[in-house]
């Protein structure tokens, strides 16, 4: 990983630049201020909250949702393939930009793993807090169909998270071995976690060489598993005969989505991490810059694929998508669509177009318009496909011709985002959320002085 | 069983054009087969469909009715049973939409007949207009019982599944709630238990009966079932004998009849359908259903004044 073009620093100036390095970024996990407290205690807020809806929901059943027979599917599914979108991140970033060799992803791509671990797990837990009946969960394993694209779904994302949890652990071995030494008053079972995690790392040629060839194995399996993970989650969709769901493109429509969220989700964390965790030096303006342009790369693509997915429709005007183009442009659910086109995908491209706004303050707030972009795609996705279903909706309460989602369903919804964001803040606060060893790597410090 | 004979070579097709007894081995009545079957074949022996295809003779004193079977089988032999379907069947139902007037007998007598509550509908009455310009119509809408179903391809669990006489089952002791299966039919013909059901808040804690769906649960799906309890008992469905306007005609596609639940009458299939100029809802969709739909033509019953206003309304909120 070490840079060729870095002068050799002789064994003093190697020991304090990778001083400065290992303090600067395990100094974040030691310490527990004003802002911290206060943001666990929300997320405890919000854990608790949702325990209460979720007893709720389990106790009386999915009809404290808003849910009803012409809206099966409402705001859990929409979470859970926003979910699965962020979750892809980590494939993009450690997986196509790493194994092509881009350098600047050096400090980003443990945060993207962080990002795509946490993500992933919750999703297969919104599937089930979408369940009738919870109980019966291991029902899916006991008389699991293959021809069912649910257990397909569930094949992938539970592999996805296995092989995102070996790309997040595996780098950091080193890094590990490394806090270790330099945290000796460390709670005792945080020494132990260390002590296991660190694999008995001593930092041979043999070491090095393994950890290499395991993560470079694990990115080029990740590709085919990411792609089919999303993948999958748009047949859940498409391979039924609802009009604006009976699409061919929903594949490559929802991977290319899932880029753009991801990416977003990613500039979110890094912004927060380099303010709270004073990390400036390392998540620098040019990083920050860097990371701008693949969303304006990426939202091309996906702008690309919403114009095949509504524009090809709207021409035509077939009966049934008509009703359903007609909604989304003009009806009722024109400015949810407007509002994912223009402040999800449009603007935030065309803005991180000039430079000015490619800083991480604006990044920040122009990521966090394409996260809610994000999830109200995702929302409009789902739901008015549901609404006019190819019969008329006839002799049922007058509730069923809409789709609200209720007080329990909205706790639910939010203490899911809650508890991937809690696994986030937790896994950055046990792990330094930048590799100390590649840091240390590229600023030319030798292997023998990183190990010491 | 133990008097297996040889057809003489005579083919499947041959053999129930000939209108013969077809049925279930040994565990069939008399009911709608006999009633189809010409009297004068019925003797010492009769002769049987095999769930294998094979026609064979057995001798109607050995002959036992479904019921005290049911009493001698144990659950999970039952569930088996309901699970595998009647053999050698495959029913079929016909809806004439002439003779429909949203009477909602059959929506009564389904309702009360599945435990369900008054917003669910395993059969539904729809108030139908095609066209600005065409004529409104009443149009029954049951289950398909699709023989290219979107609703079993996708269950996870094998909770929904299709049996060999063309019946469309739920198991709702295996049901895990997902409803990929409502998301996936196209017909809107399945219904989700959102919360509590009438069983559940009655305390009704009879053993399940699949043919049935009851008791029902909360969680679970629940869906039309061509009445598979009332066939197994050779009984017309439930929506069918509850008619009072002769709309529909229920019966087996192998045994080319199909019998009206109003008048009783028996007709062939074949010739219903051709006369009448059948089709089949959706048939774009390549779901091949077994719900065949005479059209609303020569109305005996013009559409309600009443339900105008109503259904204008319905509509333009569509």
């Amino acid at each position: 990983m070490s840079d060729i073009n870095v002068k050799k620093l002789s064994k003093e100036e190697a020991k304090v630049r990778f001083d400065k390095i290992a303090d600067d970024l395990t100094k974040p996990m030691t310490k527990f201020g004003m802002g911290f407290q206060v943001w666990a205690f929300i997320l405890f807020l919000g854990l608790t909250l949702f325990g209460y809806a979720y007893f709720i929901q389990v106790k009386d059943g999915l009809g404290v949702t808003g849910m009803h027979d012409y809206t099966a599917w409402g705001a859990y599914i929409a979470n859970f393939v926003f979910f699965v979108a962020v979750a892809l991140v980590g494939m993009l970033i450690t997986a196509v930009l790493g194994l092509t060799g881009i350098k600047w992803i050096t400090p980003i791509s443990r945060i993207a793993e962080m990002v795509a671990v946490s993500f992933a797990m919750i999703a297969g837990l919104v599937i089930v807090f979408d369940m009738g009946r919870p109980d019966r969960v291991l029902n899916v394993f006991i008389h699991g169909r293959v021809q069912s694209p649910i257990v397909w779904d569930l094949t992938v994302v539970m592999t996805y998270t296995v092989i995102s949890t070996l790309l997040l652990i595996l780098p950091l071995i080193p890094d590990i071995a490394i806090i270790k030494k330099r945290l000796p008053n460390a709670p005792k079972w945080q020494m132990i976690l260390w002590n296991l995690l660190s694999f008995g790392w001593v930092g041979t040629p043999a070491q090095y060489k393994s950890i290499h060839k395991m993560v470079r194995v694990l990115a080029i399996l990740i590709v085919p598993v990411a792609l089919a993970i999303h993948t999958v989650t748009s047949w859940l969709f498409a391979s039924t005969l609802r009009h604006g769901w009976d699409s061919t493109i929903f594949g490559p429509y929802f991977v290319t989505g899932a880029f753009v969220s991801g990416v977003a989700a990613v500039i979110i964390v890094m912004y927060v991490l380099r303010k709270q965790y004073k990390l400036a030096d390392y998540l620098t303006d040019y990083h920050f810059d860097k990371v701008a342009k693949l969303l304006v790369l990426v939202s091309l693509v996906y702008f690309y694929f919403n114009i095949n997915e509504f524009l090809v429709p709207a021409y035509k005007m077939k009966a049934g998508d008509d009703h359903h183009i007609l909604t989304l442009f003009t009806g009722e659910w024109a400015g949810w669509f407007w509002f994912a086109q223009f402040f999800g995908n449009i603007i935030p491209m065309i803005l991180l177009l000039f430079k000015k706004f490619r800083k991480p303050g604006w990044m920040f707030w122009i990521s966090i318009f394409v996260i809610l972009g994000a999830w109200a795609k995702r929302y409009i996705i789902v739901i008015p496909t549901q609404l006019h279903p190819h019969l008329p909706i006839q002799n049922v309460p007058e509730a069923f011709h809409v789709y609200h989602p209720t007080g329990p369903e909205i706790a639910i919804t939010l203490g899911t985002i809650g508890m991937a964001v809690t696994i986030v803040t937790i896994l950055a606060k046990v792990f330094p959320v930048i590799p100390i060893w590649e840091t240390a790597e590229e600023a030319g410090v030798d292997r023998e002085t990183i190990n010491e | 069983m133990s008097q297996k004979k040889d057809s003489k070579g005579t083919s499947r097709r041959d053999f129930l054009k000939s209108s013969f007894v077809a049925g279930a081995a040994a565990v069939t009545g008399g009911g709608l087969l006999s009633s189809f079957a010409p009297s004068e074949d019925l003797g010492q022996k009769v002769k049987v469909l095999t769930p294998e295809g094979k026609v064979v003779e057995v001798d109607e004193a050995k002959m036992v009715p479904v019921k005290e079977i049911a009493d001698q089988i144990g659950l999970s032999e039952m569930q088996k049973r309901s699970r595998e379907g009647i053999a050698g069947k495959h029913w079929v139902m016909v809806i004439d939409q002439s003779k429909c007037r949203n009477a909602r007998k059959c929506m009564e007598a389904c309702q009360t007949a599945h435990h369900l509550k008054p917003e669910q509908h395993h059969i539904n009455v729809l108030q139908m207009k095609d066209g600005e310009h065409t004529a409104p119509y009443y149009m029954p809408k049951p289950c398909m019982h699709c023989d290219n179903t979107p609703c079993t391809k996708v269950c996870p669990v094998d909770a929904t599944f299709k049996r060999q006489d063309g019946i469309v089952l739920i198991d709702n002791e295996r049901c895990i709630g997902c409803r990929f299966c409502v998301a996936a039919c196209p017909y809107s013909a399945r219904v989700f238990n959102w919360s509590e059901t009438l069983d559940e808040k009655n305390g009704f804690e009879e053993t399940y009966d699949m043919e049935l769906n009851v008791p029902q649960k909360k969680g679970t799906i629940t869906k039309c079932l061509f009445s598979a309890d009332r066939l197994r008992e050779d009984k017309l469905p439930y929506c069918v004998s509850a008619c009072p306007n002769g709309v529909y005609w229920f019966g087996d596609m192998n045994e080319d009849a199909v019998t009206n639940g109003t008048s009783g009458e028996t007709v062939r299939f074949s010739t219903l359908i051709e006369e009448n100029d059948a089709t089949t809802l959706m048939p774009e969709l390549g779901t091949k259903p077994n719900v065949y739909y005479l059209p609303a033509k020569d109305r005996q019953f013009p559409f309600a004044e009443e339900d105008k206003e109503k259904f204008n309304k319905d509509h333009h909120d569509h």
